[in-house]
C-alpha cells in the first residue's frame, strides 16, 4: 500500500520504509567487539557501545577491494573499485559469528547511502565518507585513486563509516542502511524510490549563502564557528604534516647512499673494510625503515581527516537549524502582514501600501461584498498560517532538542577519538625512535670496529 | 729519530709499533692539538674530552713540559675552551660521550711528548685602500730548545698559509702535506667574509698547523718555524729568499711534460697506492656530497617541524577537553626540534669538516703521486739519454747517480708517510663516523624520552579521570 511520501521536515525519527512491505524484523546492527578491521587506529569506533536492541548482534566488515570494469551511464567503459561488505550475526549463546550477508558495493553507492541519510536525518551529525580523491599527499605517496595503498586505506575508511552508522543510536535502525548491507540488487532503485532527492532542501547545499536569521539558537552559531575553526586547523595540520613527512623521507633515504659508497670503499680497505661494509648495511636498513614508519603515520592522517570531514557534517546540522529558523521567521512575518492587511480592510484604514488599495483609490472603491470576500480569504489564510506557525515552532524546538542531543554525543565521541589518535601518534613516534636507536647502535658498533 | 717532536699522546708507543717508521701516530691527533682540544677545532671529532689542563691548573702531564703562565690570558683560553668542550648546549645533563672518556683515559696512561702547541684564533678584518683581508692570531707554545722563546704570538693571513704550504711542498715533494681550507667556496656564498665561513676556515687553519706540528719530519721544517715565530717584516724578507716565482713556474712546466714518463715506470707498490688514491678520492667525494645533503635535508625537516608544532597550539584554543593533550603534543614536537638542532650541529662540527678535509687530502695525494712520478721521470730521461749516448756519459752517470738517490729518498719518504697517513685517516674516519652514530643515538634517545613521558602523562590522566568517575 502506497503511503504519502515522507516529509523530511516532519520526520524526526523516520520509521522504516513501509511501502515495500518489509517488516522491521528488529534486526539491529550493532558493533561487536570482534568486528573485523575495527582494531585499526583509523576506525576509532567506540566498540564498547552495546546497542543491543534486537535479538542479534551484527558485525560488519569491508573485507576486500577489487578492481572492476563495467559500463557507466553513458555506456562508456570505466574502471572502478568494488568493496566486499560482509555482515555476520553473532549468536549470543556461543559467541560464534555466522556470515549472514556478503555483497559488493562501490564508492558511489556509499555516497548514495550517505546522501539519503543526510536528507532523512538532518538533526544527526552524519558520519563522513573517506575522501574521494587523495589529498594532502606527500610526494612519494600516490595521488592515484587506483593505487593499492590508497585503495587499502579507503577500504578501512569505508568500513569505519559503516561501523559508525551501526553504532549510532538512531541511524543504526534505518531500513535503507539495513538493505545496503543485505540487498545487493535493486538497492539503488529502492533508495531512489523514497524520493529523497526531491525532499532534499537545495538550500542546504549552498552552505555559503547567508540567510538573515534574527534569532538563531546561540549554541548553533557557536557550533558553526567551531566547525569552521576545526576545519581550518585540521587542514593546516594535514598540509604541514605532509611536508614534514616529505622531509623526513629525504633524511632517511639519503643515508641509503652511504650504504652503497661504503660498500665500494670497503673493497680497497684491508682493516677498515669489514666495518665499513657492515655499517653500510645498517645504513640501508635505516633508509628503508622510513617506508613503514610513514605508512603508519598515514593512519594518523586518516583519523584527522575523518574529523576534518565531520566538521562539514556539523555545519550541515547548524545550517539546517538556520534554515528552519529562517522559514519560521519568514512565516511569522508573513502571518503578521496578513493580519495587518485584514485589520485594515476591516477598519477601512489603509496603513500599508497595497496595489489593490491604490487601484481602488484611482479607479473607484470596491463593493462591500468584494471587501467581505477578501477579508474572508485573508482570515482563512491567517488561520492556516497560525497552524503552520505553531507546527513550525514545534518542529523547530524538536529539531533543536534532538540535534543538540546528537551533538553532545558527537562531542564525546570526538574527544575520545582524537585523544586516542594523539596517543597513537605518540606511540608511532616512540616506535620510530626505538628503531632509530637500534640501527644507529648497530652502525656505531661497526664503525668502532673499523 | 731521537726525539719524536710534536708527537701526539701515543707517540712513544707509536714509535715502537711499526719498525722503520718515523714516529707513527696511531691515535687520533686530537690530544696534540694544543689548548682547545674540544670539538671546536674539529680535531677531536665530537668527543669533547675535557683537556686535562682545562680546569686551569697545570696538569702534571703538562707541568713538566710547559712553563705555563698563570696570567689571565691563559686561564681565559682554558676556561673558554672548557666551555667549548661541553658541546651539549641544549641538555647540560647529558654525559660526555663514552668515546671521549676512552680517549681521556688513554691520554693519561701515556706520557705526553708533545712539545709544540698551536692555536689559531681572533680573526680580524683589515681594510686597506687596495683590499680587505682577514688575519688570524697564531699562538705557539713550545719547550723546544731551537725556539728562542717558549711562547710566540703572530698574525697571519691566508696568503701566508699558502706560502707555507708551497714551501713545504717544495722542500718535501713526496711528503703528504696537510690540506689548507679552500680559497673561496663558490656555492652559496653571499659574501666572502661571513661569520660561518671565517669560523670554518679558522678551524681548518688550526688543524693544518697542528697536523704539521704532529708530522715527524715537517715539524722541524725551518719555514714552519719562521711562520710561527717571525714578526711581519721578518716574514716578508724570509719569503723573498729561495727560488723565485718564475723559477717555480718553470719547474712546473717541465714537470707536467715529464710526469707522463714517470707513470710508465712506476713500481708496483706505487701502482697500488695510485689505485687506492683514485678510488678513495671518488668515494670520499661522494661521502662528502652525501653528508652535505643529509645536513641540508635535516635543516629542511627542522624548518617544517618548527611550523608543525604551533598548529597544535592553535588547535587547542577551541577545544575544551583536549587543550592539555594538544599542548603537550606541541611541546613534544618542540623538544624534538631542539634535539634535531643538536644533531645537526654534531654533524657540522664532527663529521663534515673531517670528511671535507679528506676530500682535500685526496687531491693532495694525487699531487704527491705526480711529483713522485716527476722525480722518477727525471731519472728515466737521463737514463734514456745515457742509453742513446746523447751527451757526456761521465756527466750523465754522475747525474744519474744523484737522481737515483733522489728517487730512492723520495720513494722512501712517500712510503713511510703513506702508511702514517693511512693510519691517521682510518682513525679520523672511524672517529668521525662513530661520533655521528653517537649523535644520532642521542637524538633518538631524547625524542624517545619526550614521547614516552607524554604517553605516561596521558595514561596517568586517564587513571585519574577513571577514578573520579567511579562512585
Amino acid at each position: 500500500m502506497e503511503q504519502a511520501p515522507l516529509d523530511p521536515e516532519r520526520q524526526l525519527q523516520p520509521a522504516p520504509i513501509e511501502p515495500l512491505g518489509l517488516p522491521d524484523s528488529g534486526l539491529e546492527a550493532t558493533v561487536g567487539e570482534e568486528a573485523e578491521g575495527a582494531r585499526d587506529a583509523g576506525s576509532g569506533v567506540d566498540t564498547m557501545t552495546e546497542n543491543n536492541f534486537g535479538l542479534k548482534k551484527i558485525e560488519i566488515s569491508v573485507s576486500e577491494a577489487e578492481k572492476r570494469t563495467g559500463r557507466n551511464a553513458m555506456n562508456m567503459q570505466e574502471t572502478y573499485t568494488a568493496y566486499l561488505i560482509e555482515t555476520r550475526s553473532v549468536e549470543h549463546t556461543d559467541g560464534q559469528s555466522v556470515l549472514t550477508d556478503s555483497l559488493w558495493r562501490r564508492y558511489s553507492e556509499f555516497e548514495l547511502l550517505r546522501n539519503y541519510l543526510l536528507v532523512y536525518y538532518p538533526h544527526v551529525v552524519v558520519p563522513p565518507l573517506p575522501e574521494k580523491r587523495a589529498e594532502f599527499v606527500w610526494h612519494k605517496l600516490s595521488a592515484d585513486n587506483m593505487d593499492p595503498d590508497f585503495v587499502e586505506r579507503r577500504r578501512i575508511g569505508l568500513e569505519n563509516f559503516l561501523l559508525r552508522i551501526a553504532s549510532h543510536p538512531i541511524l543504526c535502525r534505518d531500513k535503507i542502511f539495513y538493505l545496503f548491507l543485505t540487498q545487493e540488487g535493486n538497492w539503488k532503485e529502492t533508495v531512489n524510490e523514497t524520493g529523497f532527492q526531491l525532499k532534499a532542501d537545495s538550500r542546504l547545499k549552498a552552505l555559503n549563502a547567508t540567510f538573515r536569521v534574527k534569532n538563531p539558537d546561540k549554541r548553533f552559531t557557536e557550533l558553526k564557528h567551531y566547525s569552521d575553526e576545526l576545519q581550518s586547523v585540521i587542514s593546516h595540520l594535514l598540509r604541514v604534516r605532509a611536508r614534514v613527512a616529505d622531509r623526513l623521507y629525504g633524511v632517511y633515504k639519503v643515508h641509503g647512499n652511504y650504504g652503497r659508497v661504503f660498500s665500494e670503499w670497503s673493497a680497497i680497505e684491508k682493516e677498515m673494510g669489514d666495518g665499513l661494509q657492515s655499517a653500510g648495511h645498517h645504513m640501508d636498513v635505516y633508509a628503508s625503515s622510513i617506508d613503514d614508519i610513514l605508512e603508519d603515520e598515514e593512519h594518523y592522517a586518516d583519523q584527522l581527516k575523518e574529523y576534518l570531514f565531520y566538521a562539514e557534517a556539523l555545519r550541515a546540522v547548524c545550517r539546517k537549524h538556520e534554515l528552519m529558523q529562517y522559514d519560521l521567521e519568514m512565516a511569522a512575518q508573513d502571518l503578521a502582514s496578513k493580519k495587518q492587511q485584514c485589520e485594515e480592510l476591516a477598519t477601512g484604514t489603509v496603513r500599508t501600501f497595497s496595489l489593490k488599495g491604490m487601484t481602488t483609490k484611482l479607479f473607484g472603491q470596491e463593493t462591500p461584498e468584494q471587501r467581505e470576500a477578501r477579508i474572508k480569504v485573508l482570515e482563512e489564510q491567517i488561520n492556516e498560517g497560525e497552524q503552520q506557525l505553531k507546527s513550525k515552532n514545534l518542529e523547530g524546538r524538536e529539531f533543536v532538542k534532538n540535534a543538540w542531543a546528537d551533538i553532545e554525543r558527537f562531542k564525546e565521541q570526538k574527544n575520545r577519538d582524537l585523544k586516542e589518535a594523539l596517543i597513537s601518534y605518540a606511540v608511532m613516534q616512540i616506535s620510530m625512535c626505538k628503531k632509530g636507536i637500534q640501527v644507529w647502535t648497530n652502525a656505531k658498533e661497526c664503525f668502532s670496529k673499523m | 729519530m731521537g726525539t719524536l717532536g710534536g708527537a701526539g699522546l701515543a707517540a712513544a708507543a707509536g714509535g715502537a709499533r711499526t719498525p722503520g717508521m718515523e714516529g707513527e701516530r696511531p691515535a687520533s691527533p686530537a690530544r696534540s692539538s694544543g689548548l682547545p682540544a674540544g670539538g671546536a677545532d674539529g680535531e677531536s671529532p665530537g668527543g669533547g674530552a675535557p683537556f686535562p689542563g682545562s680546569s686551569g691548573s697545570s696538569a702534571p702531564l703538562q707541568g713538566e713540559v710547559l712553563d705555563l703562565d698563570e696570567d689571565e690570558d691563559d686561564l681565559e683560553v682554558f676556561s673558554k675552551d672548557a666551555s667549548l668542550m661541553d658541546m651539549n648546549s641544549f641538555s647540560p645533563m647529558m654525559p660526555t660521550s663514552p668515546l671521549s672518556m676512552i680517549n681521556q683515559i688513554k691520554f693519561e696512561d701515556e706520557p705526553d711528548l708533545k712539545d709544540l702547541f698551536i692555536t689559531v684564533d681572533e680573526p680580524e678584518s683589515h681594510v686597506t685602500t687596495i683590499e680587505t683581508f682577514i688575519t688570524y692570531r697564531i699562538i705557539t707554545k713550545t719547550s723546544r730548545g731551537e725556539f728562542d722563546s717558549s711562547e710566540f704570538e703572530v698574525r697571519r693571513r691566508y696568503q701566508d698559509f699558502l706560502w707555507l704550504k708551497g714551501k713545504l711542498e717544495e722542500t718535501h715533494p713526496t711528503l703528504i702535506i696537510p690540506p689548507l681550507p679552500e680559497k673561496f667556496i663558490v656555492k652559496g656564498m653571499v659574501e666572502r667574509f661571513n661569520d660561518d665561513f671565517i669560523e670554518t676556515r679558522r678551524k681548518a687553519l688550526q688543524k693544518f698547523l697542528n697536523r704539521i706540528a704532529d708530522h715527524p719530519t715537517l715539524t722541524f721544517n725551518e719555514d714552519f718555524k719562521v711562520f710561527l715565530t717571525a714578526q711581519a717584516s721578518e716574514l716578508s724578507s724570509h719569503k723573498k729568499q729561495g727560488p723565485g716565482l718564475l723559477s717555480r713556474m718553470g719547474q712546473t712546466v717541465r714537470a707536467v711534460a715529464s710526469s707522463m714518463r714517470g707513470v710508465k715506470n712506476r713500481p708496483e707498490e706505487f701502482m697500488e697506492m695510485n689505485n687506492f688514491i683514485e678510488i678513495f678520492s671518488q668515494k670520499i667525494n661522494l661521502i662528502d656530497k652525501i653528508s652535505q645533503r643529509i645536513y641540508k635535508e635535516e635543516r629542511e625537516y627542522l624548518d617544517e617541524m618548527k611550523e608543525y608544532g604551533p598548529i597544535y597550539i592553535l588547535w587547542s584554543a577551541p577545544e575544551e577537553d583536549l587543550v592539555d593533550t594538544l599542548k603537550d603534543v606541541a611541546s613534544c614536537i618542540d623538544k624534538c626540534c631542539k634535539a634535531t638542532e643538536k644533531r645537526m650541529s654534531g654533524l657540522s662540527e664532527a663529521l663534515l669538516p673531517v670528511v671535507h678535509e679528506y676530500v682535500l687530502y685526496s687531491e693532495i695525494l694525487m699531487g704527491v703521486m705526480k711529483r713522485r712520478d716527476q722525480i722518477q721521470a727525471e731519472l728515466d730521461s737521463r737514463v734514456e739519454a745515457l742509453t742513446y749516448k746523447k751527451a757526456d756519459t761521465d756527466l750523465l752517470t754522475e747525474e744519474i747517480g744523484k737522481l737515483e738517490d733522489k728517487v730512492e729518498c723520495a720513494n722512501n719518504a712517500l712510503k713511510a708517510d703513506w702508511e702514517r697517513w693511512k693510519q691517521n685517516m682510518q682513525n679520523d674516519i672511524k672517529s668521525a663516523f662513530t661520533d655521528m652514530a653517537e649523535e644520532n643515538i642521542h637524538y633518538y634517545e631524547q625524542c624517545l624520552a619526550t614521547w614516552e613521558s607524554f604517553l605516561t602523562s596521558q595514561t596517568d590522566l586517564h587513571l585519574e579521570e577513571d577514578s573520579e568517575d567511579k562512585p
